[in-house]
């Protein structure tokens, strides 16, 4: 593994974030689909946002571009739409890419151009010390809302298959290995793939929220969350309060760059016929 | 054998920056610009162009700047809302030093404004419209014709000196029809970023003597990290004073010592003048009628037509000042130029601004009788 991890990041570790924080644990689940992947990192771009979990760019030997809060998309789309035979993943925080960036992610699913989102939804602005975020459960403490939120939250993965992502998953730091085949198949899925990734800030979520210890905020992923093939055999009740992990949407539809191309090539076809 | 044709400020535009080699346009509709992009909607499907039209704004800026790292060299185009909504971004590709063009075809604000009608009331904002201390370079064209070859210009600013390069037009350009005819002798040379050298090791901030580090395009093996955080030479954050100090210094010394080669300007009888116009974009034009005809009258009365509007020369412009008995800024914002003109000109020369703000231009007559005034 440790060959892996050489060979995918950069040697400028250790990386800023708290023990205990979930960044690390997608990182490294990143690297490793990375290497099964077996992509060329001379043509592979990452693209952050702004926040804890948009460091991640600073680590990955690949080009990486580390924009402005909430505006990782439509530098990616950029990327994207100059060379499309690059690979491209898209890091973003829950508030950086469902908040600021809201406008840009419901588009970029829209467009269904050839990318992986992957948010890393920790419920909370990890940087700038806690405030709460559109995917902070509903009545969570917050330094902006200390006696529990009022603002009701997203479910982003839903709001993505609204918005027409032609791939949507969720997966978690606790299952690692399924989120690392998440990212696999998230990449090999031909459109804008988006996963949302439940993972954990200690420091400035759980505290707030009695649970202050890494492993009370791990114990609580591994209870809440339930895989999908499981979920699928049970009721409505028995899921009850359960957060569904695993690929919950797939579909196929044209992708932007192709759909472009061929419009060029229609256009050539005229021009000569 | 090249005709000369009736062609639109706008559409001078698009084929500027086509003729510069610019392949991606991402852009956001808002008037007076949307020719810009209806004319690269329709040209770049069949010039192995890209055009894509963003949800906003800031999603437009973002994109271009995705897309220039990429290789590409790239543009948009938008109006003062939109021009506000982009600076975060103006800032970011300044701190990157990622080279992009950003087209202003000004009109009359604050907020949603005159829509339809002309201002320059965008001149301080585009060099201050970021937050933090930065370069920024900015031109004003006064013609159809410079619109096109002016368009060239920016690319090659923006490349030579891997910045942000801002090309305003004022809604009078932007959507003036005359003649148009470009012939190969008018053209500037084409130029490209300067590439990493083969052999040599890459260090992607480098600070050089020339200021200018070299720009990898993604995919050509230079695997590099591009972030708006203050970095080190070698792209990663760093808040060490010294490197911090060493690197905003770097990025705003790149252009302001350069201020003597990107500052161009046309001069009439500015030497020789009692009174001399300073007028740029639209109202230069207004002002040589004004000159022309004072002249006639036997009043002596000079222009001096800034064509970059940033950086200024401060030396050239002090020099030109020197001696008048007035120095006039005629422009259609409160003054946002003559600011700029005062801090230059030698103390005992009196700098009057002649502004307008009611979106309509400033006619020569109005520049004439403001001449006669100061004169007597
Ligand atoms: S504040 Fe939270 S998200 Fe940020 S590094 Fe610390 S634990 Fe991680």
């Amino acid at each position: 593994m440790r060959e892996v991890y050489q060979k995918i990041f950069r040697d400028n570790l250790p990386h800023i974030w708290c023990a205990g924080c979930g960044n690390g644990i997608v990182m490294s689940a990143f690297a490793r689909a990375y290497d099964k992947l077996g992509l060329d990192k001379d043509k592979t771009v990452g693209v952050s946002g702004i926040g804890c979990s948009s460091r991640i760019t600073g680590y990955l030997d690949l080009n990486t571009l580390h924009t402005a809060h909430g505006r990782a998309l439509p530098f990616a789309t950029g990327v994207k739409m100059t060379r499309p035979e690059f690979a491209v993943f898209v890091f973003m925080g829950d508030g950086d890419c469902a908040a600021i960036g809201g406008n840009h992610f419901i588009h970029a699913c829209r467009r269904n151009m050839d990318m992986t989102a992957i948010i890393i939804n920790n419920y909370i602005y990890g940087m700038t010390g806690g405030q709460f975020s559109p995917l902070t459960p509903f009545g969570s403490k917050a330094s902006t809302a200390p006696y529990g939120s009022v603002d009701r939250n997203f479910d982003i993965c839903s709001l993505a298959i609204g918005a027409g992502a032609t791939f949507v998953a969720r997966g978690d730091v606790y299952h690692t290995k399924q989120l690392e085949k998440l990212i696999i198949e998230a990449h090999e899925h031909k459109g804008f793939s988006v996963i949302e990734v439940l993972s954990t800030c200690p420091i400035s979520y759980g505290r707030r929220n009695k649970m202050p210890k890494p492993m009370d905020l791990m114990n609580y992923i591994k209870d809440v969350t339930i895989a999908k093939e499981r979920a699928d055999k049970m009721t409505a009740e028995e899921i009850a309060g359960k957060i569904v992990t695993g690929v919950l949407h797939q579909s196929a539809a044209v992708e932007y760059n192709e759909a472009y191309m061929a419009m060029v090539e229609k256009l050539e076809v005229g021009k000569n016929g | 054998m090249v005709e000369a044709r009736l062609v639109q400020g706008n559409e001078a535009c698009a084929l500027g920056a086509i003729a510069a080699g610019a392949t991606f346009y991402a852009g956001y509709p808002i008037t007076p610009s949307t020719e810009i992009a209806e004319q690269m909607s329709a040209l770049y499907p069949k010039k192995d162009g890209k055009f894509i039209q963003m949800e906003d704004e800031i999603a437009s800026i973002g994109a271009i700047i995705g897309a220039s790292c990429a290789g590409a060299k790239a543009f948009t185009a938008t109006s003062g809302p939109g021009f506000s909504l982009m600076q975060e971004l103006i800032g970011y590709a300044a701190m990157t030093e990622v080279p992009i063009v950003i087209v202003d075809v000004m009109r009359a604000g604050p907020s949603t404004g005159l829509p339809t009608l002309s201002s320059q009331g965008d001149i301080q904002q585009a060099r201050w419209g970021t937050h933090g201390d930065h370069s920024i370079i900015a031109l004003a064209p006064a013609s159809v014709e410079e619109t096109y070859l002016m368009t060239i210009d920016a690319f090659n600013f923006a490349e030579k000196y891997r910045t942000p390069v801002i090309l305003l037009l004022d809604e009078i350009i932007g959507h003036l029809k005359e003649r148009f005819l470009i012939t190969p002798d008018m053209m500037p040379p084409i130029i490209n970023r300067q590439k990493p050298q083969a052999g040599q090791e890459f260090v992607p901030y480098k600070n050089t003597q020339e200021l200018i580090p070299a720009l990898p395009d993604f995919g050509e093996g230079s695997r590099y990290h591009v972030t708006g955080l203050t970095h080190n030479e070698q792209g990663f954050y760093s808040s060490k004073p010294e490197i911090v100090e060493s690197f905003i210094n770097r990025i705003n010394a790149k252009i302001e010592d350069n201020s003597e080669e990107i500052f161009r300007c046309n001069g009439y009888n500015v030497e020789d003048c009692e009174v001399l116009l300073i007028a740029y974009g639209s109202i230069s034009r207004s002002a040589e009628e004004a000159m022309n005809n004072l002249r006639r009258e036997g009043i002596n009365v000079g222009l001096l037509r800034p064509q970059t509007i940033w950086p200024l020369n401060e030396a050239l412009i002090g020099d030109a000042c020197c001696g008048k008995k007035a120095v006039i800024i005629p422009e259609m914002n409160l003054g946002q130029y003559a600011r700029e003109i005062e801090r230059c000109a030698p103390d005992d020369v009196p700098v009057v601004s002649l502004p307008k703000v009611d979106g309509t231009m400033i006619f020569p007559s109005e520049i004439e009788e403001l001449v006669r005034e100061v004169l007597k």
